[in-house]
């Protein structure tokens, strides 16, 4: 079985690759995003520099909430979410493998740009080290999280907000220890530990929790 | 290989707690509801009328913070209870998906509007006592953000239900919502006070209380049976609400 | 000879929103058997169907398979059902290849790719497998999702969403074959359709919704 969960991720892998707009686009989002912040505080370095951590973090965590769509939408509206639920094989593990082909193509892009941003916002080499390691850890749980999001809301009248508006306060904790490991200096350690047991947590329960949503939603 | 066929008429599970489940039927438990409302309103004005006379007349007056301070009987009990009825909320959705009663499931619904107000009232009257002594509406302490989250996962919650029209998926959505929600509620609570002891510098906290004298703890107390008084009053009467619109209407026949 | 039923309901009852769509609803299929189920637009057979499927629950009632509730053990019933719904489950960006073969492998079925490929060439899409699916026309993309039909034959329970939509005489006269076959076969089958099919009419049961 293990197998049929590479193929299934390797299939979404190369149907977000034929669609590569879409997945740019959020990517794109992101950029913008940042760079709204100096363009509305002011590009002065010092206050570019503190806040810069917080930035890239709320950005990554908009563009998540926006990539949301993604996930099931489309495969509700083909049938072929259904043929899912029908599966012969756990419903939750089927999941879990859309769930890291999501992203792959969604989150890892943020992880990898991130780091250019902060270069343009004045971070240190060393805090964007720590920065680009903490989107790593954290926007695989943004990805788990927000699919219980999209599951619960999916084929309803305005999906995509509905879906931010349940999953954001959920976030909350990822984006303190996410931003806070940068600021953490010598204390960082702490901050990946807590990312950690997130992860972990998320992987354990988030899967099953959209698992069940999608049986709810097609009821 | 043979099929083990069971009987085609077969009678569902027994299930225990035969008493519970006499009124589990929404039209048998509406008119029980509807003699229990004017008791439960009635006994949240007395000790609403109690509560608001030891904090008004008899706590005695802080040194440090004057009259001002008597907001946090007010605060303080719709804190509490906000945070009880997210609890009281998520079990009953929990008994509704687990056990597929409707009475529980629309027990949730009927929660959330009232526990969503009271966390409204908490974050208002937190702004209250907090621009007189401290000198700004808004402080970002622990106890406030949490409030702050903990609304925002009321409204989820009620938007959720709202956008959803088959009354049985809202009701399973709504529950899966809140048991995620409370789940996480200790982990949003354990990073938000991380949070707020870090950022030191903006550490004015709405935690430090006055030192409680035993009749502001009685207050307080009081103030918190009243609230819980309203709270099953008003749910009750939504829960009422929503049988009627739910239940009373009778099934329309295909054509 | 009576055989034991497989696929049996009783007192179905289902409803969209607050509309009652059918109750009371009872039948047992055994092996070798079909249930044709008719009825106007709007009255509740792909509900029946996504009920029988177990993606919808009913209102009231049961569905059981070998006497089993279908709730009790999903994997097992999921294992020996086919469902072919009103949507062609297709992805537009695969090929009609690749589609094949990714419902077969959701559905557990293993399926080689020559296996399919023979399969597309006998349904005359030889020359389209290749292509995405969203510049096939409507009969072919029907003709792709019909297609895991011939190789799960050994799946006993088959329910299929008006399977003859959009298809050619040709198509259709393979289709009718294969439903025969797969009764033949001690398959079950149950179907909703706008016509008289005419497949082995002396193994079918007929259900019409909206008396």
């Amino acid at each position: 079985m293990g197998s049929l969960l590479l193929r299934v991720m390797l299939r979404d892998l190369a149907l977000a690759w034929r669609q590569r707009a879409d997945v740019l686009s959020t990517l794109i989002f992101y950029v913008m995003v940042v760079s709204l912040f100096p363009l509305g505080i002011g590009p002065e370095p010092a206050t570019l520099r503190v806040i810069a951590p917080g930035v890239l973090w709320v950005a990554a965590l908009l563009a998540a909430m926006l990539s949301l769509s993604r996930l099931f939408a489309a495969d509700h509206a083909d049938g072929t979410l259904e043929q899912l639920l029908l599966s012969p094989h756990p419903l939750t593990l089927l999941v879990l493998a859309k769930i890291t082909a999501h992203w792959i193509a969604s989150g890892l892009p943020l992880v990898l740009m991130a780091p250019l941003l902060g270069v343009q916002l004045g971070m240190q080499a060393a805090d964007i080290g720590v920065m680009a390691l903490s989107l790593a850890l954290g926007t695989p749980v943004l990805s788990l999280i927000g699919a219980v999001g999209a599951a619960l809301t999916v084929g309803l009248r305005g999906a995509a907000v509905l879906a931010s508006l349940l999953v954001i306060p959920l976030c909350i904790p990822v984006l303190i220890f996410g931003a806070g490991a940068v600021d953490a200096d010598a204390g960082a350690a702490a901050y990946f530990s807590l990312l950690g047991a997130l992860l972990v947590l998320a992987l354990a329960g988030a899967p099953l929790a959209a698992a069940a949503a999608l049986r709810i939603a097609l009821d | 290989m043979s099929a083990q066929t069971k009987p085609v008429n077969q009678a569902p599970r027994e299930r225990a707690g035969a008493i519970w489940l006499r009124y589990a039927a929404p039209l048998a438990f509406d008119p029980l509801a509807a003699r229990m409302i004017p008791w439960f309103f009635a006994a949240a004005v007395l000790f609403g009328i109690a509560g608001l006379y030891i904090g008004f007349f008899v706590a005695p007056t802080d040194a440090q913070q004057n009259e001002v301070y008597r907001v946090i009987f007010i605060h303080v009990p719709a804190a509490w209870m906000s945070m009880l009825i997210y609890l009281v909320m998520a079990m009953w959705a929990a008994i509704g998906l687990i056990f597929n009663t409707r009475l529980s499931s629309m027990m949730a619904s009927a929660l959330a509007p009232t526990g969503a107000m009271f966390t409204f009232v908490a974050l208002w009257t937190g702004a209250l006592w907090g621009k007189p002594t401290w000198g700004t509406w808004w402080v970002w302490d622990a106890r406030l953000t949490s409030e702050l989250i903990l609304l925002f996962l009321y409204i989820g919650f009620i938007a959720l239900q709202a956008a959803i029209e088959d009354p049985r998926r809202a009701d399973r959505a709504g529950a899966l919502l809140a048991i995620v929600g409370v789940v996480n509620i200790p982990i949003i609570y354990f990073s938000v006070r991380w949070w707020n002891t870090l950022h030191q510098g903006a550490s004015v906290s709405l935690t430090s209380a006055p030192k409680m004298a035993a009749t502001m703890l009685t207050g307080m107390l009081v103030m918190t049976l009243a609230c819980w008084m309203y709270s099953i009053g008003a749910a009750l009467w939504r829960l009422r609400s929503i049988m009627a619109e739910r239940e009373g209407i009778s099934v329309v026949e295909a054509d | 000879m009576p055989t034991d039923p497989l696929l049996t309901a009783h007192e179905l009852e289902c409803r969209r929103g607050r509309r009652r769509l059918f109750r009371n609803l009872a039948f047992g299929l055994g092996a070798g058997q079909m249930l044709q189920v008719s009825g106007r637009n709007g009255s509740g057979k792909s509900t029946l169907l996504r009920s029988l499927c177990g993606l919808t629950r009913p209102e009231h009632g049961e569905v059981n398979w070998r006497g089993v509730p279908i709730r009790a053990n999903r994997d097992a019933f999921n294992a020996e059902l086919m469902y072919l719904g009103h949507a062609g489950a297709l992805k537009d960006d695969l090929s009609a290849h690749e589609n094949l073969l990714a419902a077969l492998d959701v559905a557990g079925r293993a399926c080689s790719a020559e296996a399919a490929a023979r399969v597309l060439d006998e349904l005359g899409l030889a020359a389209c497998a290749a292509l995405p699916a969203k510049l096939l026309s409507q009969g072919q993309r029907r003709r792709v999702a019909l297609a895991r039909l011939w190789l799960s034959r050994d799946t006993p329970l088959w329910v299929l969403d008006e399977p003859f939509v959009a298809l050619d005489a040709d198509a259709s006269a393979a289709l009718r074959r294969l439903l025969a076959a797969h009764l033949e076969n001690a398959g079950i089958l149950v179907l909703t359709t706008h016509q008289e099919i005419n497949v082995a009419p002396e193994r079918t049961q007929h259900l019409r919704l909206d008396v």
